[in-house]
């Protein structure tokens, strides 16, 4: 058994800001993560970080700018915190040595984005995200701080109280992917889920192959409700043949969107008035797909997106990146032919229910990034906000994970006398776990065992009679099977355009799957290196997380921010200024609502209309 | 366990390419992938395995060993994650070349072609090596601003720094840690703690940052002219020739000399 004052799991932007932050408040620092830090999909970030640094804007107008895009489902508590803390995160970024684009004077460039009132994303060419994890990932090699790279984290070890309020986490359980071994790592002080989104769940997606919503799955059968996760932003430009993704930073340089008829949709079919292009993510999301269905698509599938008036040093300075994406997953040359794009899956607004000082309801156990719901982002994210999320709430949850005073936070966790229950929707199939599949974080004897030690043997020895056992076993059906057909309903039900007939077929594959996978086996039988008996385990991880979000996208009917139901084509104020939350109770999903907060410190964000 | 030494496969004489971008529509695709694991008693014999992979538009190597795992053989093991030619995770030998198996377009590529694990690197499983060393080497050039801790919050000042000084360390922190400029380099296959064109690419943002302190410059360069730095270079520009970002690591290592030896005629 390994011991540490905190392991952060996963190693991405907020991981990795978040080990830096408890190991200066003290701690001794791990990180456990099933990549090397480098390979993180923080990475594939192009577009830039959001942050009021120069005179003439200030951090009202970025709070205010973000609680409008959220379509009034953030937290403002959460929202100010993030748009007060990003111009110092920011400029610690730049001290720490990140490659920012620079201006003549050689202050740090701001470009606009989607969105935002002032040109406040800076960046690095477009690729900003690449730049701010090797910068991080520098300072976590600086200090020194111990990096179990390539060990898979399969569950928390927590207590099990029947209430999850209750409950403690002591650490985690992780094999060696290398090796195979199984191990405990106890943490003394705290565990920080870093571990990134499930955009796997999806078909059509831009994130990467290991994003598959592991922290999100271990959090939610440990007892944290996750929050909000019918909010999945489809981000407008992704090339179709892969996904891969184009910045918005090409939009916000002056890109324009055409339909096969060479129309500037945005405005000549008045999506967005004002802002064209640069409306929020969703809005020109819904307005592409709008273009392809009513016959404007090209090749009935995507739109073009035309640079080319830019001019080559432009395009060259502050987009190369953008050329290379194009040539090479796309085969176009961007400075000569307008690229193809359509929406794909981007990013999980919704996630671990956490406060503003990343504690979830469970003691012991934070999150931050994309894995968790603050909730900044509410029901769309602007671009530009991901990234200062993670340097932003990364620290104050590692911070806080080390001991540190933070304040009381204003947000509140886990089922409390705060909530509403659901009550009237129907389901078409029982949601939750299917047959013996109750597996979780929680090992059940009832509270019995309170040491930490006692706590992290059981669950060591959980996790390593569910690897035999998925070795051991001869037959059945692979998980890349069901993974492909849990895929694939969520793509063709729960995305942009969803109704209440098709998620309710997405809830029942789901449930298919779910069942298929009591019969899951791998066939690799070695111990070395077996990403099969790893993508086995991440299988039943988007699973858990798929359902969440299809139940989300059931119950919630109305249509705010990325989530639009064809019945419910108004944003419903009076009844849904309020958080979905899932719990994973006792194996099945129980649903409730906590009331968003809109009262800021200096003032009450109105839900207004959101026009663009 | 493991310690297979990489297929020592023979460089090609041409670069394992066609002429012209093949038109596979409706074809197969012919790979042979290389396969080993130390625990399974079939393939502790290192070996090569057939695939036939439908060709679809756009195919990249990545697709294809993606398609042999999931349709033939779930064992098949290989490293990838983002697709997009960032994480770096799956730089491979494809006809005897280096390459990042997801921007390797499979049309322009000779048939069969033969997929290897990284030569001069330990292979762990077919196509996973031991990354460590590499890892050791880009850590032991002291990758990372000295400035103190985290700055202030009441000292909110970013620094100034010019677009030209920007442009110059630019490609330079494009590096995705692939590995296969370190795995090209004849140089680093003979000498294992040659730091290699990786680590010194990264110690060159470090030198040439105007906002790096002074001294701490000195101290790095210190690091890179030991006997196993930048003078180990033999200017074979393979490292250039194979890195998928296109950084021009050869020429970064040869401006490190000049510094090295402007500093070493400061002091005489």
């Amino acid at each position: 058994m390994y011991e540490h004052d905190v392991i952060v799991v996963g190693a991405g932007g907020a991981g990795l800001r978040a080990a830096v932050a408890a190991h200066e408040a003290g701690a001794d620092v791990a990180m456990v993560t099933k990549l090397h830090p480098v390979r993180s999909h923080t990475g594939a970030a192009e577009g830039g970080i959001n942050a009021a640094l120069q005179e003439g804007d200030d951090w009202e107008l970025h709070a205010y700018d973000t609680m409008k895009g959220s379509d009034y489902l953030g937290d403002a508590p959460a929202v100010e915190t993030l748009a007060q803390d990003a111009p110092e995160e920011t400029i610690n970024l730049e001290h720490w040595g990140m490659p920012f684009s620079r201006e003549e004077d050689g202050t740090v460039s701001q470009r606009p984005f989607g969105g935002l009132s002032y040109p406040r994303t800076t960046y690095a060419g477009a690729e900003t995200g690449h730049h701010l994890l090797h910068t991080m990932y520098e300072q976590v090699v600086k200090r020194g701080i111990q990096v179990y790279d390539e060990w898979y984290v399969m569950d928390l070890a927590t207590t099990d109280e029947d209430d999850p309020n209750d409950r403690e986490c002591h650490g985690v359980v992780a094999y060696d992917v290398q090796s195979g071994q199984i191990e405990g790592f106890k943490a003394n002080d705290g565990v920080v889920l870093a571990t990134g989104g499930p955009g796997q769940a999806f078909d059509h997606t831009t994130n990467a192959v290991s994003c598959t919503g592991d922290g999100q799955a271990m959090a939610y059968r440990a007892g944290v409700p996750l929050e909000d996760m019918e909010f999945i932003q489809f981000h407008p430009t992704s090339l179709p043949s892969t996904g891969v993704l184009i910045s918005e930073g090409v939009r916000g340089e002056g890109g324009i969107l055409y339909n096969n008829e060479g129309e500037r949709f945005m405005f000549e079919h008045g999506y967005a008035n004002n802002s064209g292009e640069l409306a929020s993510r969703d809005v020109v999301a819904r307005a592409e797909l709008t273009e392809v269905n009513e016959g404007r698509g090209v090749d009935d599938e995507y739109v073009h997106l035309d640079m080319r008036h830019l001019g080559e040093e432009r395009i060259m300075d502050r987009l190369e990146n953008i050329l290379h994406l194009a040539e090479d997953f796309e085969g176009v040359d961007g400075l000569v032919e307008p690229m193809p794009v359509k929406p794909g899956q981007h990013y999980a607004m919704g996630g671990i229910e956490v406060n503003e000082n990343g504690q979830t309801c469970i003691d012991g156990l934070y999150a931050a990034g994309e894995c968790a719901c603050v909730s900044v982002h509410g029901g769309n994210r602007l671009g530009g906000n991901a990234l200062p999320e993670l340097i932003v709430f990364g620290r104050r949850a590692g911070y806080h994970a080390a001991g540190g005073d933070l304040g009381e936070a204003e947000i509140r966790t886990g089922y409390g006398d705060d909530v509403e229950d659901e009550t009237d929707t129907e389901f078409p199939v029982a949601p939750g776990a299917a047959g013996l599949d109750t597996s979780g974080g929680v090992a059940a004897d009832g509270g019995v065992t309170a040491d930490a030690e006692g706590v992290l043997e059981r669950s060591v020895e959980t996790a390593r009679e569910r690897v035999d056992g998925l070795l051991d076993k001869d037959d059945g059906v692979q998980h890349s099977e069901i993974r492909a057909k849990l895929q694939q309903a969520m793509t063709d039900y729960v995305n942009v355009f969803r109704t209440e007939d098709g998620v309710k077929k997405a809830l029942k594959l789901i449930r298919e799957c779910r069942q298929e996978y009591q019969d899951v086996y791998v066939d690799d039988p070695s111990r070395t290196f077996n990403t099969d008996l790893q993508q086995t385990i991440e299988t039943r991880n988007l699973i858990d997380v798929a359902e969440t979000i299809a139940l989300g996208a059931l119950v919630r009917d109305e249509f705010r921010g990325a989530h639009w139901r064809k019945e419910h084509q108004e944003r419903k104020d009076d009844e849904w200024l309020k958080h979905t939350l899932v719990s994973w109770d006792d194996g099945e999903p129980s649903i409730f609502y906590r009331p968003v907060i809109l009262e800021g410190q200096n003032k009450t964000y109105e839900p207004k209309e959101r026009s663009y | 366990m493991k310690g297979a030494e990489s297929p020592a496969a023979e460089k090609q004489n041409d670069d394992g390419m066609v002429d012209d971008r093949a038109d596979l529509e409706g074809e197969t695709v012919h790979i042979k992938v290389f396969r080993y694991d130390p625990e399974v008693a079939a393939k502790q014999e290192p070996r090569f395995d057939d695939f036939h992979v439908p060709f679809e538009k756009g195919m990249t190597v990545l697709d294809a060993v993606m398609y042999a795992r999931d349709e033939y053989d779930s064992s098949l093991t290989f490293r990838h994650s983002c697709r997009q030619a960032v994480c770096g995770s799956d730089a491979f030998f494809v006809n005897g070349m280096q390459r990042l198996g997801c921007k390797t377009q499979i049309s322009d590529l000779e048939q069969p072609i033969r997929i290897e694990p990284l030569p001069h690197q330990e292979v762990v499983k077919d196509l996973v090596v031991d990354m460590d060393h590499f890892y050791d080497q880009m850590h032991a050039v002291e990758p990372y601003f000295k400035s103190e801790d985290t700055p202030d919050a009441s000292d909110l000042e970013e620094q100034r720094q010019s677009r030209e000084n920007r442009e110059k360390v630019k490609m330079s922190t494009r590096c995705i840690w692939c590995a296969s400029c370190m795995s090209s380099c004849n140089i680093a296959a003979g000498d294992n703690e040659y730091l290699g064109p990786a680590a010194i690419n990264k110690a060159y943002k470090f030198a040439m940052d105007d906002r790096e302190e002074a001294e701490i410059k000195e101290h790095r360069l210190r690091i890179l002219e030991q006997e196993h730095g930048v003078w180990r270079c033999q200017t074979q520009f393979s490292c250039t020739e194979v890195c998928p970002k296109d950084i021009p690591l050869t020429e970064h290592i040869q401006e490190l000399k000049r510094e090295a030896v402007k500093k070493n005629l400061k002091f005489w």
